[in-house]
């Protein structure tokens, strides 16, 4: 029986021929991030390994991006007491406010992920690099305590699903529609404990930041981890941000996958995904009449260059309408100045909106664009669940840039094309 | 091992936001975290839970954030064991990973209602509900989880290695 991408990946990091579905492995690792929420437990449990070393001082990374620029004293705290490990430990990925950006747009970035790595992150959205041809997956803080003491992790291969990609998006339709329209598809635990193995001729007419951004929201599925099969397009990513080798893997022809779907790029419309949860999807087409208050452009799953550009060419010339709050954060400071350097930013402050650091904050409710009782947002972050974005009993609808900007300037859910 | 303890229940789908809200993720402290635990799903929860209590709730119990912060709130509010139908894959590893006993067992999350008095043998993966007088069996865990668990989680289980 042959293996998927991600069996293949397992088996070269376990030092096995071949893996299969459900077999237990320890494997080699590549990366092991962590945050400023995640962080400070992972170091309290290191703290107890008794080493006083990490595995690999190039191989881990610690990215303060969720509550900073801090945003009360306890979040300071937290921030110091991690800075402190990553001095002490001499960490050599640990980005201070200043060069930090939203980790999963800044570890690619930075060229610290490439094809064929294995990385664990305390952070659920680590499955964003699949879009390099990685597997990666998101584990909670004593997974990294164990990840930055040993270098290795315990892994349950997973069995996986086919999604394979046709045609071509039309206009107005990215990434973040193909992903909700996914999820709408088969649930949020529609690919429990498996791979998401993204292949087909569509894979060409997908940008980077459109692969990133579907693979980034492979855990909205419940998936392990999302991978795309690495292309021209990938290697060009790699050769302009990391020096690294790189390893191309390809799944077999004879792999085994529990469910093929066939998607049709050409036929997804811009989607929306109601509260509470990422499958709770619908067509732009059927979404009524829906007053917002305020949206929210950027985070890990839509802060990169495509996303800015497309919300600014919508904005530009325009204004936010009057009682909506919008609010741009790029993923990282690189993408902070391109977007200053193509003018990007000056449209989108003419319109009314508000530019602001990179920082995961108002995705999950942490700071920057918190909601009160009752408000809705449209937002292109990754969670719509209960609370996530302020009180309880506020909404987040989650959507594309070019649908979230469009509803900004209108105060409720609009399909892009109807703006003019 | 046996616990036993009254029921909290709940349905699909239960995410770690829900569990414990962002908002108070500026401090891993567990006894912290405990006091607003389930707290936007079930506000009386952190006053009612008693030591030994059970969470009970249908699939992907744990989607979401890979906070840990939300197995350590359950762990500290006293709640002994959580049973699902299924559990969010890492809800699941850090569970065991913090020693926080979890089971996937879908009968007895059909049988069991809010409020029974629920007896678990961790070491027969028995469940008895004694409200009901029925008794239903989870998942053994894999050899290699059983380990980590026997260690007292992960941590320990690599001193151990070592």
């Amino acid at each position: 029986m042959g293996m998927t991408m991600t069996q293949k990946i397992l088996a070269a990091h376990a030092g096995l021929d071949s893996v299969k579905a459900g077999q237990l492995i320890e494997a080699n690792l590549d990366l092991v991030l962590g945050n400023d929420i995640t962080t400070p437990v992972a170091v309290k449990e290191f703290q107890k390994v008794g080493i006083d070393k990490v595995f690999d001082k190039s191989k881990v990374a610690i990215v303060p991006d969720h509550f900073t620029p801090n945003k009360d004293i306890k979040a300071a705290e937290q921030c110091k007491f991690i800075r402190e490990f990553a001095y002490d430990k001499e960490i050599e990925n640990y980005f201070e406010v200043g060069e930090m950006g939203i980790e999963h747009a800044l570890i690619p970035e930075k060229g610290l992920v490439v094809a064929g790595d294995v990385v664990i992150g305390a952070d659920s959205h680590t499955c964003t690099y699949g879009a390099l041809g990685a597997f990666s997956t998101g584990i909670g803080s004593t997974d990294m305590a164990a990840g930055m003491a040993t270098g290795k992790a315990w892994f349950k291969v997973p069995s996986a699903l086919k999604f394979v990609l046709k045609g071509k998006m039309s206009k107005w339709v990215s990434g973040k529609d193909v992903i909700l329209h996914i999820i709408g598809m088969i649930g949020v635990d529609g690919a429990l404990y498996k791979s998401m193995e993204f292949t087909g001729d569509g894979i060409a007419n997908l940008t980077m930041d459109d692969r990133f951004t579907i693979a980034n929201m492979a855990i909205e599925a419940g998936a392990k981890n999302g991978i795309f099969p690495v292309d021209e397009k990938t290697i060009a990513y790699m050769k302009e941000h990391s020096t690294k080798e790189y390893k191309v893997y390809e799944a077999d022809e004879d792999a085994e996958y529990e469910k093929v779907y066939e998607i049709d790029l050409s036929k997804i419309r811009p989607t929306v995904a109601f509260p509470h949860l990422p499958e709770n999807t619908c067509t732009i087409d059927e979404v009524g009449d829906i007053k917002i208050d305020q949206v929210v452009i950027g985070s890990c799953t839509n802060g990169r260059m495509e996303d800015l550009r497309v919300a600014a060419k919508i904005l530009k010339g325009k204004k936010v309408a009057k009682g909506v709050r919008c609010i741009v954060f790029p993923g990282t400071q690189k993408i902070y100045l391109q977007a200053l350097e193509e003018g990007l930013v000056a449209d989108i402050v003419k319109a009314g909106a508000v530019f602001s650091t990179p920082t995961c904050g108002p995705c999950l409710g942490g700071h920057m664009g918190i909601l009160a009782k009752g408000e809705r947002a449209v937002s292109t972050t990754n969670r719509n669940f209960v609370g996530r974005m302020g009180h309880p009993e506020s909404e987040v609808y989650l959507a594309s840039p070019a649908v979230a900007a469009a509803s900004a300037l209108t105060g409720k859910i609009t399909n892009p094309e109807d703006i003019q | 091992m046996k616990v036993q303890g009254r029921v909290f229940k709940y349905g699909d789908n239960v995410d770690t936001d829900v569990i414990i809200p962002a908002r108070y993720l500026n401090t891993s402290d567990p006894q912290e975290l405990a006091k607003h635990c389930m707290e936007d799903i079930d506000a009386e929860f952190a006053n009612k839970v008693q030591k030994g209590d059970i969470i009970v709730a249908d699939k992907n119990f744990g989607c979401g954030s890979s906070r840990e912060h939300a197995p350590i709130a359950i762990k500290a509010s006293g709640v002994s064991c959580v049973i699902a139908s299924t559990f969010a894959r890492i809800f699941y590893r850090n569970s065991i990973n913090i020693g926080l006993p979890i089971l996937e067992c879908e009968e007895a999350v059909k049988g069991i209602d809010a409020g029974d008095e629920v007896e678990i043998d961790f070491s027969t993966g028995t469940i008895t509900n004694k409200t009901k007088n029925e008794t239903y069996k989870a998942q053994p865990f894999p050899e290699f989880m059983q380990k980590i668990i026997a260690s007292d989680g992960l941590i320990k289980y690599i001193q151990q290695k070592a």
